[in-house]
């Protein structure tokens, strides 16, 4: 028997549909391979085996009975725990959620659920999603699957392991300021964020509304694109949801969306300036010379605000966050501490306990900057800056059909190595935090190794809901570079 | 310095992040990370913004449709409080409020 953990969603629900693999036997392949290498990755929170099994029990019942397969029928997929599942603990990777189970399904797991996915679990994350290790979870650390010693990146770093172990073959993230791309550059993945609006964020817990999106990891680019087909569209839930129509993805994906010769291709100047590790760069030039191989005209362009991006996005993002976090009480739900005698106590001790040391440096610098005397100097400005962001790319895309360039400044780094410096951590989002500012989609593919083994993340940004031209570009590579199917050791040994 | 600990302090009392176990140690480390990403992000002050308009909203061009003024479905009450710390009588109870 193929091992059916090895497969993508594609050829997973495909051998479903056919009647070929039960929804049983996928479900139980995938949870057998988890159990061998979770012990060593922790990719999650919680595994949902019996909830699972049981969904898949009804799925082959459904089949059976002859009812259509749905687009995703039979595919196990993770959900990063700061998405709703109705019933299911999610925790936002804090003790302050502790015990929360929502009683109701954020959109896009609905909507994966609708098409015939199996949720197999909740994935590790950091707290709020405020980090890029995932090392800021309060309850466990993730290990990247290709070095067991480095981070899987974050803050959706248990979705991106988890996808690069082969727990499951397509999981969902959420990216606010790269928290898909830099997780899935470290990881061999494929991570896409959304245009703004694209996916409904109605049941995604709140870090940054004006910023947050959900989207699709994968091992493949067209598994990636299924991921977005079943979770795009119009939410009446979510006010910030476009009525934009969904395109076909899955056909870009496929090689039969636009064609690579005659495309004009970006090369921001200031994605390759200092900090740029050499190996990273060269993984990324490579990219250019398969896309002008293929007839593409490279085009070198300059998006200057991007030196100030980082400055705006922890501004922005902070006093989104201090907001948002605010309903972080202890009244309606998760942790309350117990020992507090009046109301005012009570919301200083359960914030005092249950939040994280990232989760209070952002909340404390969000109210800094919307403080009395502080607003105008920082809060304003940085929202002036991001309209600066938002022109560059509005000019940059007259010339460019997409932006081609690094997801991230170096390979994963080594566990521990900036927990205690969050400045340091912080500069590790410099090329993706530009995408969520202006609200453009972007896609890390993996384009190649370090002679250490690492990952290397390629970025592919495109126009407002161009995703398609970004699966095109994305497809080509994919085909010409020939990394993508290259499995971690771990994952091949077990 | 960017920020003195008494600062830090009113900061925390306003987002409601203290109580008596935070020591002097713990806030004078936040004072510190703080202190140093208030430094990194005062480089956008040599970002020329003057006639920049605030990027407030969606990006341009995108509009949010608004729904039809409807009721639909809300969470039952039980449903709604299940996940409470404490409730009683259909309500979340609190500590004490007036002190």
């Amino acid at each position: 028997m193929t091992d059916l953990a090895r497969l993508g969603a594609g050829p997973l629900r495909d051998l479903f549909a056919r009647g070929e693999a039960s929804a049983v036997e996928i479900v139980r392949a995938h949870l057998d391979h988890l159990g061998r290498v979770e012990p060593r990755v922790e990719a999650f929170l919680s595994v949902m085996a019996d909830a699972a099994q049981t969904r898949a029990v009804w799925l082959d019942r459904s089949r059976s009975s002859g009812e259509p397969a749905g687009a995703l029928a039979g595919v196990p997929v993770a959900i990063k725990d700061v998405l709703c599942v109705r019933g299911a603990p999610t925790t936002c990777g804090s003790r302050i959620l502790e015990g929360f189970r929502p009683p109701f399904d954020a959109t896009c797991v609905k909507s994966l659920v609708d098409a015939g996915a199996v949720i197999l679990g909740k994935t590790n994350m950091d707290e709020f999603a405020m980090g890029s290790s995932t090392e800021h979870s309060a309850f466990k650390r993730t290990r990247n699957p290709w070095d067991l010693e480095r981070v899987p990146g974050g803050s959706s770093g248990g979705s991106a392991a988890a996808v690069a172990a082969r727990e499951v073959p397509l999981a969902v993230g959420t990216d606010t300021g790269g928290s898909i791309r830099q997780p899935a550059a470290f990881t061999a993945t494929v991570g896409l964020k959304p245009t703004y609006g694209r996916v409904s964020r109605y049941g995604l817990v709140a870090f940054a509304s004006s910023l947050d999106q959900a989207g699709p990891i994968a091992r493949t680019v067209r598994d990636a694109a299924m991921g977005l087909s079943a979770m795009a569209g119009h939410d009446p839930r979510d006010m910030t949801s476009s009525v934009e129509p969904v395109a076909d993805y899955i056909g870009a994906a496929e090689g039969r969306g636009r064609e690579i010769a005659g495309l004009r291709v970006g090369v921001p100047r200031e994605f390759f300036g200092r900090g740029l590790d050499p190996e990273v760069a060269a993984g990324v030039r490579r990219c250019h010379d398969a896309l002008a191989a293929r007839g593409a005209e490279i085009v070198e362009v300059s998006l200057p605000a991007t030196d100030f991006a980082i400055a705006a996005y922890y501004l922005v993002a902070t006093a989104e966050a201090s907001s948002n976090l605010a309903r972080y009480d202890g009244v309606r739900y998760g942790f309350r501490d117990p020992h507090a005698s009046t109301l005012k106590e009570m919301y200083g001790r359960t914030r005092q306990a249950g939040f994280g040391p990232e989760v209070k440096r952002r909340i404390m610098l969000g109210t800094y900057a919307l403080s009395a005397g502080y607003y105008d100097a920082y809060y304003l400005k940085a929202m002036r800056a991001r309209t600066l962001i938002r022109s560059d790319f509005a000019r940059a895309f007259e010339k460019v059909d997409v932006l081609v360039g690094p997801t991230t400044p170096t390979p994963a780094f080594r566990l521990g190595e900036k927990l205690d410096d969050p400045l340091a951590m912080y500069l590790s989002d410099i090329y993706t935090v530009t995408a969520n500012l202006s609200g453009v989609p972007a896609m890390s593919i993996p384009c190649g190794f370090t002679k250490a083994g690492l990952p290397i993340g390629c970025q592919i940004l495109g126009r407002y809901f161009d995703e398609p031209t970004i699966f095109s570009v994305a497809a080509a590579l994919e085909s010409d570079l020939n990394v993508m199917k290259q499995a971690p050791p771990l994952a091949v040994d077990d | 310095m960017k920020i003195t600990l008494e600062e830090v302090r009113r900061i925390a009392g306003l987002a409601h992040i203290q109580s008596s176990d935070a020591g002097d140690e713990e806030l004078e480390l936040m004072r510190g990370q703080l202190d140093q990403v208030l430094a990194f992000v005062d480089k956008l002050n040599a970002l020329d913004t003057r006639g920049v308009e605030p990027a407030i909203g969606v990006a341009e061009g995108m509009t949010g449709p608004l729904r039809e003024d409807v009721p639909g479905a809300t969470l039952a009450e039980e449903e709604a409080l299940s996940n409470a710390p404490e409730s009683g009588r259909g309500h979340f109870k609190v500590p004490r409020v007036i002190t």
